[in-house]
């Protein structure tokens, strides 16, 4: 591959750019193999998944980045015939996320998810981020109500909604509706939220709002986004993974990767010769 | 052929342009308009069937109608059409048909929901796969075995348990009927819990919800609406049926207040008169239709409810 003829990287400047030497990090990925069944999506991954600071996952449709996602919150459990090999540790206390002996649900109740397409249940707005609080046994209804809001204005939604919390959630627009389950995620404060492609299916005024969101939420929150749009993993991330079928190829912090990929495959992806 | 050129093999993609004929293009167009007439036919046989049935209906209770005010019709606490003194108290038969119905339900709603929580939510495909066609099975049982099961079987083990219970009670013919209505309310509402989309049931196990927590909270919710249309047309369906409690329940037309006592249903009163010749126009006779009409109005009422509750509760996802 002639590198001469290449077009200049974009040029994108992340804007948050942190060095190694502050970064402390709260999951390790360690030589995970997944499989649906016979099929080996994923390769040896390893990846260290930065405390509070935004991770992005990038790569061509099919690089597996939605499964290494998906591997966090153990949503592969879901279906029958799939399989992890491997560790993702959890840190500080080092639980294996994807260990045969840990409970899906347990897991869950620690990492929070938002998807593609915003799925708010059908009920009330309220009733839709209060879900996650009920369901962990909290019922004082003062507590639930002040938690809801809280999670509310931290996902830009309050003043948008607090006339109408007790009407359907099927009643706001996507973008809404996405804040809406960013809401619903925030509200039982948990220890890592993970995008999976969240603005795939919004118009750039939504999408925009979203980005800024979750620009906010990295002081709180640990995050890992995947996300189609390179624009985007350069604009709201500190870290980059690239995948490539399976593997992971390079990671680094985003400002490094855009600019200087280390790897022929990264470089031919961010310049846009496949993907 | 349908074209002025012609296609042959290994004619290349962009050589020939296929322009259709005139007659290709008629042929295509009395098709579809022949089709159309066609289909609707059919669909208008239903709509007369209906039509003609109604008019029968009506027109012969009007006749009804003509000789018994309304009112008594509607207050009368006998049911006497074939006595000396006759009585048409409707509320009689009508209480018989609600009671029946009521028992029908207390049984298949709840085992009925659970049941379709458990094949949606809970059973995996085999176990799912050898459930159904068991229940189908019990949809296929003519209706007159279901009677004798209850008045010969159940009815006799029932009496063991409860003092008191008639040979000829509402109580197991109610049981009965709604161990029949079991699978549609199954079935329907196992349909539509299972048009809630997977998103949301990602959704709801991605913030931790167990599987219960998730067919209970967010399934069930998403397909209520489903569930309902489920529930009236069980009753629906308990509230016409006829054969079970015309050959368990008795005959005996009066208000229905003990579910231990038989008692006649509008069904099981237009069976009984139906199996006996009376003169047409005798006012005997015509009950047969102002019952049946009752019966009309009430099952056409549980339909537009549903109708409503769909409409009022359909969840665009």
């Amino acid at each position: 591959m002639n590198r001469a003829v290449a077009p200049p990287p974009p040029t994108v400047t992340p804007s948050h750019a942190v060095t190694p030497a502050e970064v402390t990090y709260r999951a390790q990925v360690e030589d995970l193999n997944f499989y649906y069944g016979s099929f080996q999506a994923l390769k040896n991954v390893n990846l260290a998944i930065a405390d509070r600071q935004v991770t992005a996952l990038i790569g061509p449709s099919g690089c597996g980045k939605s499964t290494l996602l998906r591997c966090f919150n153990r949503m592969h459990d879901l279906y029958p015939g799939n399989r992890y090999e491997g560790k993702i540790q959890l840190h500080p206390e080092d639980m294996n996320i994807v260990g045969s002996n840990v409970d899906p649900m347990q897991v869950r109740l620690r990492i929070g998810m938002v998807f593609q397409k915003p799925n708010p249940f059908p009920k009330s707005i309220f009733d839709n981020v209060a879900s996650g609080l009920l369901i962990r046994g909290i019922r004082d209804r003062a507590v639930v109500a002040e938690r809801v809001e809280l999670a509310l204005r931290q996902a830009a939604l309050w003043e948008e909604v607090m006339d109408r919390l007790s009407q359907s959630a099927y009643g706001l627009s996507g973008g809404q509706q996405q804040r809406l389950c960013i809401a619903r995620a925030l509200a039982p404060n948990p220890e890592m939220i993970l995008f999976d492609e969240p603005t795939s299916a919004l118009d750039p005024i939504a999408t925009a709002r979203i980005e800024e969101l979750i620009d906010e939420l990295r002081n709180d929150y640990t995050i890992v986004i995947v996300t189609h749009n390179m624009q985007q993993a350069a604009r709201i991330s500190n870290f980059t993974a690239f995948m490539h079928m399976g593997h992971m190829i390079e990671y680094g912090a985003t400002s490094e990767f855009f600019t200087n990929p280390q790897h022929e495959k990264t470089h031919e992806y961010i310049t846009g010769r496949f993907g | 052929m349908a074209t002025d050129s012609t296609l042959t093999m290994s004619t290349p993609l962009t050589a020939v342009r296929l322009v259709p004929t005139d007659a290709f293009l008629r042929r295509r167009h009395l098709l579809d308009r022949t089709m159309r007439v066609v289909l609707f036919l059919a669909a208008a046989v239903s709509v007369l069937v209906t039509a003609g049935i109604i008019y029968v209906l009506v027109s012969e209770s009007v006749k009804f109608f003509a000789q018994v005010s309304i009112w008594d019709f509607l207050t009368d606490t006998q049911w006497t059409p074939v006595f000396q003194d006759k009585h048409f108290g409707i509320m009689t038969l009508l209480s018989g048909t609600l009671m029946s119905t009521l028992i029908a339900l207390a049984i298949a709603v709840p085992a009925g929901t659970i049941l379709a929580i458990y094949l949606s939510e809970f059973a995996r495909p085999r176990v799912r796969e050898v459930i159904k066609p068991f229940l189908e099975l019990i949809a296929g049982v003519p209706t007159v075995a279901f009677g004798y099961f209850a008045l010969l079987f159940l009815t006799p083990i029932f009496q063991k348990f409860i003092p008191g219970l008639a040979t000829f009670n509402l109580l197991v013919p109610g049981i009965v009927i709604g161990i029949m209505i079991l699978p549609y309310i199954v079935s329907v509402s196992e349909d539509a819990m299972r048009a809630v989309p997977d998103s949301l049931r990602e959704g709801a196990f991605a913030l931790g919800f167990t599987r219960l927590q998730t067919g209970l909270r967010v399934v069930v919710p998403g397909a209520f609406s489903g569930i309902t249309a489920a529930f009236l047309l069980g009753m629906s369906r308990a509230v016409g049926e006829t054969m079970v409690v015309a050959v368990a329940a008795g005959q005996q037309a009066k208000i229905a207040g003990n579910p231990l006592e038989g008692a006649a249903t509008i069904t099981s009163y237009i069976v009984q008169l139906s199996m006996g010749d009376l003169p047409h126009d005798s006012i005997a006779y015509l009950t047969i239709f102002a019952a049946g009409l009752t019966l009309f109005l009430l099952t056409f009422a549980f339909n537009l409810l549903a109708f409503w509750l769909r409409r009022r509760y359909r969840e665009a996802y």
